[in-house]
C-alpha cells in the first residue's frame, strides 16, 4: 500500500505534472482500490443487490472522492499537519452531506434503498485512504484526476458484483427480466442467496481471486499470509 | 418498529441481523485484523466500549440538540466529530489511568474512529426510530456480535494457515468466502428475533 501514489514531487509537463497517466492507471487497476488494497469493503457487499444500486453508490463514491481530493489539495499547505484528520473528515462529510441532500430531493426512493450506507460513505476508507495518500502532497488537478480513478476502480468492481447478483438472483438487469425465475413461470430456478449477505461475500471473494488470477497479484509473493 | 423490547434487539443485534455479517459494517478493520484471535478479542472489546458509548451519546445530542433546532442534515458530520472526539478522550484516559489496558487497548483505538461499524450503528439506529435504551441495546448488541463474528473468523483464519488454498484464493479471496459461509450459518438464527 505504500506504492500506492506514483512518486511524489518532480513535476514534469502539463497540467498534471506529466503524471497522469499512470496515476489513472493506478487508480483502476494497478492499485485497484477494492481488488488490490481492500478499502471500502463496507458499501462494496452491502449495495450492491442490484446493478441499479451498484451504479447510483459508485457516482456517489466518485463525486465524494473527487471533490474532497480537489479541496484537501488545495489547503494542503495551510492545513496544519496535526489536525488534518479532522480537516479530511470535515471536507468529506460535506460532500456526502451534499450527496445525500440531493439523492433525497431527486430520487427519493433510491435513497431509502441505499440508507445508511450512502452516509458511510464518510468512514469509506478510499475516499480517506485518496486524501492521505495523495492529495495532501499533490497539486490540484492530478488529485482531481486520482480521485476520479479511483472512483471507477471501486465502480468497476462495484458493478461487477451487483451484475452477478442481480443475475444470478433475481434473472434480472437494471429491474429488466433476463432470465425468468421459476416463480414467474419461467425456467431459471432463482438463487436467492445471492441476493442475501452470504452471496455478497462469496461474489466478491471469487471476483478477488479471478482478479488475482489475471493480473498475478499474488504470484510474485509466493506465500502470502492466509 | 418502536415498540420492540429492548432485550429483542440486543438478542437480534447479536445472532439474526449481525452487524458484520448482515449490514457489512467494519468489513475493513475486520479484514486487517483478524489474523490472530487474541487480536480480534482485543479490537472487539475496543468496539463494544466505544459502540455503547457512541450510540447513546449521538441518540442523545440528535434528539436534544439536532431536532429541536431543526438541523437534522448535519446530522453526518455531528455523529462523526462525536465519534471522533468520544476515541480521542478515552484514549487519553485510558493512557492516563491504566497504562496497561492501553498497551492492550492502544494501537486499536485510533482505528476505530474510522471503522464504519460505529458510525454505521448510530445512524442505524435514527433510520429505524429507536428510543433510548433500545438505541443502547442496539449498540451493546451490535458490538458484540461484531466482535463475535471476528473472533470466529480468526480462528478459522489461524487454523487455514496449514491448509493449501489455490493461489489465486490466498489473501482476502478465501476470507470473503468462509464469511460467506458463516453469514450462511448466521441466517439459520432467523426468525429467533426480528427487529
Amino acid at each position: 500500500m505504500a506504492n500506492s501514489s506514483p512518486q511524489i514531487g518532480g513535476c514534469g509537463s502539463g497540467i498534471c505534472c506529466g503524471k497522469g497517466k499512470e496515476t489513472f492507471k493506478a487508480g483502476v487497476w494497478v492499485t485497484n482500490p477494492i481488488a488490490i488494497q481492500i478499502l471500502g469493503i463496507c458499501s462494496a457487499l452491502a449495495v450492491t443487490t442490484t446493478l441499479m444500486n451498484s451504479l447510483v453508490m459508485s457516482i456517489a463514491l466518485t463525486f465524494v472522492c473527487v471533490g474532497s481530493n480537489l479541496f484537501v489539495s488545495l489547503l494542503r499547505d495551510v492545513t496544519p499537519r496535526r489536525v488534518r484528520m479532522i480537516a479530511e473528515v470535515a471536507i468529506i462529510a460535506t460532500f456526502v452531506i451534499v450527496f445525500d441532500l440531493l439523492l433525497k430531493a431527486f430520487y427519493f426512493e433510491m435513497s431509502e434503498q441505499l440508507g445508511p450506507y450512502v452516509g458511510l460513505i464518510i468512514t469509506n476508507c478510499i475516499v480517506m485512504g485518496r486524501a492521505e495518500a495523495f492529495a495532501l502532497q499533490n497539486p490540484p488537478v492530478v488529485s482531481m484526476l486520482d480521485g476520479f480513478a479511483n472512483g471507477l476502480g471501486y465502480t468497476i468492481v462495484l458493478c461487477a458484483v451487483g451484475f452477478f447478483r442481480e443475475l444470478l438472483g433475481a434473472g434480472q438487469l437494471f429491474g429488466y427480466t433476463i432470465m425468468e425465475t421459476t416463480s414467474k413461470g419461467g425456467w431459471y430456478p432463482q438463487n436467492v442467496v445471492m441476493i442475501l449477505a452470504p452471496g455478497a461475500f462469496i461474489t466478491l471473494g471469487f471476483l478477488i481471486a479471478l482478479y488475482n488470477a489475471l493480473s498475478g497479484a499474488n504470484d510474485s509473493e509466493g506465500e502470502t499470509t492466509p | 418498529m418502536s415498540d420492540v423490547s429492548p432485550w429483542v434487539i440486543l438478542i437480534a443485534s447479536i445472532f439474526t441481523s449481525n452487524i458484520l455479517l448482515t449490514n457489512f459494517l467494519g468489513m475493513c478493520s475486520f479484514l486487517a485484523c483478524s489474523r490472530q484471535v487474541g487480536t480480534a478479542i482485543g479490537l472487539g472489546t475496543a468496539v463494544i466500549f466505544v459502540m455503547v458509548c457512541t450510540t447513546a451519546i449521538n441518540w442523545c445530542i440528535y434528539t436534544h440538540v439536532l431536532l429541536p433546532l431543526g438541523i437534522e442534515h448535519l446530522w453526518f458530520i455531528v455523529a462523526i466529530a462525536v465519534i471522533a472526539a468520544f476515541v480521542q478522550f478515552v484514549e487519553m484516559f485510558v493512557e492516563r489511568f491504566s497504562p496497561r489496558l492501553y498497551h492492550a487497548l492502544g494501537i486499536f483505538l485510533p482505528l476505530i474512529t474510522v471503522n464504519c461499524a460505529i458510525l454505521g450503528a448510530s445512524l442505524l439506529m435514527i433510520t429505524r426510530h429507536y428510543n433510548f435504551l433500545q438505541s443502547t441495546a442496539f449498540g451493546f448488541g451490535g458490538g458484540l456480535g461484531w466482535m463475535l463474528a471476528i473472533v470466529l473468523i480468526a480462528g478459522l483464519r489461524q487454523k487455514m494457515t496449514y491448509s493449501d488454498v489455490p493461489k489465486p484464493f490466498k489473501g482476502v479471496a478465501i476470507v470473503m468466502i468462509i464469511t460467506g459461509i458463516m453469514a450462511m450459518i448466521f441466517m439459520g438464527f432467523a426468525g429467533m428475533a426480528k427487529i
